[in-house]
């Protein structure tokens, strides 16, 4: 058992931090009765998977995470909670405790499985990497090897902002 | 197995995005509002990227290709919300509401 003063000791324990903060925003994000407290949830798990990037030797992965998904996408539900006013979600479903522990079920059993494959798999042994992984090289792959999907995720963009307007003028009046 | 030793194996990271992608689906089954809904697949997405992002940095010889993945999974992901909360708005204003429950006018 290694030293929890040292470099690594720290690295594991704060390793063990982000993992926490993860999973404890999953749970709010996915238990938490008003949507408010859920999107708050979610903004601390994608805060904690940016850690998880930072791990894996991704600085700007885990910078993209936090200004897209943090930044953007939860500012956007907030934006749509405020729109919409749904309050308290409604709980007179005749079968809510049933679906909940089904649902569990169903959660449980995918996890179990996922974890016994991969903890059981015998991954292959780390290859010789081609390159370091840092920002220049994935800014070269992106305009060599991806530059076709790095144009089509553009147009996929245009017409989700171009749809989006289009479905949010549905029923509004022409005032 | 070394606690803090954890995070330079690719198996912890396998089991947080399957525990990440877990969460997501139980909140998908479970959620009776449209924006639960959403906010569900938001972290089934993030196992997801989480799995690519663990497999190029443990097993791929170039390390670029899942953080690309990772790039156009949270552009794709982006979209989607988007497109989900400007229908989202939409139904609201045709039902007055955003639970699942109440829009069934298809259900017959």
């Amino acid at each position: 058992m290694s030293s929890l003063f040292t470099a690594e000791g720290l690295a594991g324990l704060l390793f063990l931090f982000i993992v926490a903060v993860t999973l404890i925003g999953g749970i709010i994000a996915t238990n938490s009765v008003r949507l408010p407290r859920a999107v708050s949830g979610l903004a601390m798990c994608l805060i904690g998977v940016a850690g998880l990037y930072y791990f894996l030797n991704s600085p700007f992965l885990a910078a993209m995470e936090m200004l897209i998904y943090v930044g953007a996408v939860c500012v956007t539900i907030v934006f749509a909670i405020m729109l919409a006013d749904p309050g308290a979600e409604k709980r007179s479903g005749r079968q809510t405790a049933l679906s909940g522990v089904l649902s569990f079920g169903v959660a449980g059993i995918l996890v179990w499985g996922l974890v016994l494959l991969a903890t059981s798999t015998m991954w292959p042994a780390v290859p010789v990497k081609v390159n370091d992984g840092s920002v220049t090289a994935i800014g070269h792959a992106l305009l060599t090897t991806y530059s076709m999907v790095f144009e089509l995720i553009s147009v996929v963009l245009l017409l989700a902002i171009i749809g989006a307007l289009v479905l949010a003028r549905i029923g509004r009046d022409k005032a | 197995m070394n606690l803090f030793n954890l995070h330079n194996s690719l198996e912890s990271y396998l089991v947080v995005a399957a525990l990440l992608f877990g969460l997501g689906i139980y909140g998908l089954l479970n959620r009776r509002t449209l924006i639960g809904l959403l906010i569900s697949s938001e972290l089934l997405l993030s196992g997801a990227s989480l799995n690519f992002m663990a497999f190029s940095r443990f097993l791929a010889p170039d390390p670029t290709t899942g953080q690309i993945f990772t790039l156009f999974i949270m552009g794709i992901a982006a979209a989607e919300a988007a497109i989900a909360l400007s229908i989202i708005i939409a139904v609201y204003r045709n039902y007055q509401s955003i639970d699942t429950e109440d829009v069934a006018e298809l259900q017959g």
